[in-house]
């Protein structure tokens, strides 16, 4: 039985991966553009929902209520004023700029937050679980889980079957008949960025009410979200959930040998899909 | 008044000059067509009506506005709207979802609102059964079609239409010029480069010859090609 507890420990815990992931998959998908400083803003998020909560007595989901707006501000300034002018033919200047903000993201939250590991409390839910059988499953992993699920509908849906979403596609197409057509690319891209830092606020949440996190927590972040997005296929949303998933999965059994080997069967897992199928489990069709 | 009018317009790639001091007009609801040998700087002159290339001297104005620094974008929400002699559909996009956003994005509409107008659109193009297709799988004459149909879909006021008879047989080249009267009667300005000439008489009552960036003539189709100039320089005869 402990066996299938712990598969079950590390489905969910790839709940938590995918929603690392699916802000990260959704921006490089629309500008092919790889956010470097994405863990650094999930740990930003997260002081954002700490602040909240400590400052106002606020509930934590409440908190996440509020923080999300603000990180779709913070997402679309970012994008508009600063990540836009790096997009070209070259790949170098967004990973230099993206990078660049990385560090200024950790040295500005150990600034204002010292080096000390935080953690959100959540009083009695972090301890509730509910009884499956003979299993246990803790209610916010399982809670993790259902909101990547919910994530991950929610961004395909607004991909697929809303105008905006159209726009992102159209854009990720053709940059310059898009624009000929009366799309404004530039505007585009910052929404995009916004509402992956709204999934990030969501990311965040979980990261926080889940374990200790302190200023130099995102890089380990962003390495879980990047094995992700590629174990499951670049630009599958759907696909990120599964690289999520693999990757919990293999981190929880690996954890079960020995606790030492939880990262290591994670990377091991990775690399062995990389092995396998080099363009991930769910490749898109073209390109 | 002129719908579009373009007063001396010039355009140089380094020693190249491409656009030579072109000035012509086309009025409400007219047909114009486009002649000239490969490299005659047919498509440099969309662009420069469209705004890809900004014009190095000379005006374009469009309903009477001077748009000559007017960005793409904004031209295309004023009224032009555009197709390329290589087609450049967004091939991830179903053909539909192709015109709901040249529909939407390129009018400033609410998408329900442009969605009965791109079904309609797509029936006058014959693309209907096509509408839930990725448009990365359509042939040749579909793209063109494609490309016609979400050109039609930003409602421009003027159509240019850049060799889309190119390639297709008779009977496609037949009903295409049919599609394209159509329009035309509908009160759009189109002004349309092909090489093509039955296909492009059929429809335009005037034509303009184009030859190294300088326009050689413009009038009425027999009449122009008729004139020695004309048959020197884009029939290649010797006289």
């Amino acid at each position: 039985m402990s066996f299938i507890d712990t598969i079950v420990q590390g489905v969910l815990l790839g709940g938590l991966y995918a929603l690392f992931a699916a802000g990260l998959s959704l921006v490089f998908g629309i500008m092919r553009l790889v956010n470097l400083a994405h863990g650094d803003l999930i740990v930003l998020a997260a002081f954002l929902i700490l602040l909240l909560t400590s400052a106002l007595g606020l509930n934590p989901f409440l908190a996440a209520l509020i923080a999300a707006p603000l990180m779709f501000l913070t997402g679309w300034g970012l994008q508009y004023f600063v990540l836009n002018r790096t997009l070209g033919k070259d790949v170098l200047p967004p990973l230099l700029v993206t990078f660049g903000i990385s560090i200024v993201l950790q040295n500005g939250l150990l600034e204002a937050f010292s080096a000390d590991s935080r953690r959100v409390s959540i009083g009695a839910l972090e301890s509730a679980s509910i009884g499956v059988g003979s299993l246990n499953i803790g209610l916010m992993p399982l809670m993790t889980f259902l909101s990547a699920l919910a994530v991950i509908f929610g961004l395909n849906q607004l991909i697929y079957r809303t105008a905006l979403g159209r726009a992102f596609r159209a854009t990720s197409d053709d940059i310059v008949t898009a624009g000929l057509m009366g799309i404004r690319p530039q505007r585009v891209f910052a929404m995009a960025t916004g509402l992956a830092m709204v999934v990030v606020t969501i990311a965040a949440l979980y990261l926080g009410t889940r374990a200790n996190f302190d200023p130099t927590s995102g890089p380990s972040r962003l390495i879980y979200a990047f094995e992700a997005v590629i174990i499951g296929g670049l630009g599958s949303l759907w696909g990120t959930l599964a690289g999520g998933v693999i990757l919990g999965v293999a981190q929880t059994l690996g954890a079960a040998v020995n606790p030492e080997w939880q990262i290591l069967a994670g990377h091991l897992a990775f690399l062995t899909v990389l092995v396998i199928k080099p363009r991930g489990l769910f490749p898109r069709a073209v390109d | 008044m002129s719908l579009l009018e373009l007063e001396r317009v010039s355009k140089r790639f380094g020693a190249l000059t491409v656009a030579d001091e072109i000035s012509f007009s086309v009025g409400e609801g007219e047909a114009l067509g486009i002649i000239g040998p490969n490299g005659a700087g047919k498509s440099t002159l969309f662009n420069l009506i469209t705004g890809n290339i900004a014009a190095d001297s000379g005006t374009v104005r469009f309903g009477g506005v001077d748009v000559t620094r007017t960005p793409p974008m904004a031209r295309c929400l004023s009224g032009m709207g555009r197709t390329f002699q290589i087609p450049q559909p967004f091939e991830k996009l179903t053909v539909f979802e192709n015109l709901l956003v040249a529909g939407s994005f390129g009018t400033r509409r609410r998408e329900a609102e442009a969605c009965d107008r791109c079904a309609e659109i797509l029936v006058d193009t014959g693309l209907f059964e096509k509408a839930n297709v990725l448009a990365g799988g359509l042939t040749l004459l579909q793209r063109k079609r494609l490309e016609l149909a979400r050109a039609l879909a930003t409602e421009p006021r003027l159509l240019l239409l850049d060799e889309i008879a190119g390639g297709l047989t008779e009977a496609e080249c037949h009903q295409l010029v049919a599609t394209i009267s159509a329009i035309q009667q509908k009160g759009v300005a189109v002004i349309w480069i092909e090489h093509v000439l039955h296909a492009l008489t059929s429809v335009v009552e005037r034509l303009l010859v184009l030859n190294f960036g300088k326009v050689i003539g413009i009038g009425k189709p027999d009449e122009l090609m008729a004139s020695r100039a004309v048959q020197e320089i884009y029939l290649g005869i010797e006289l």
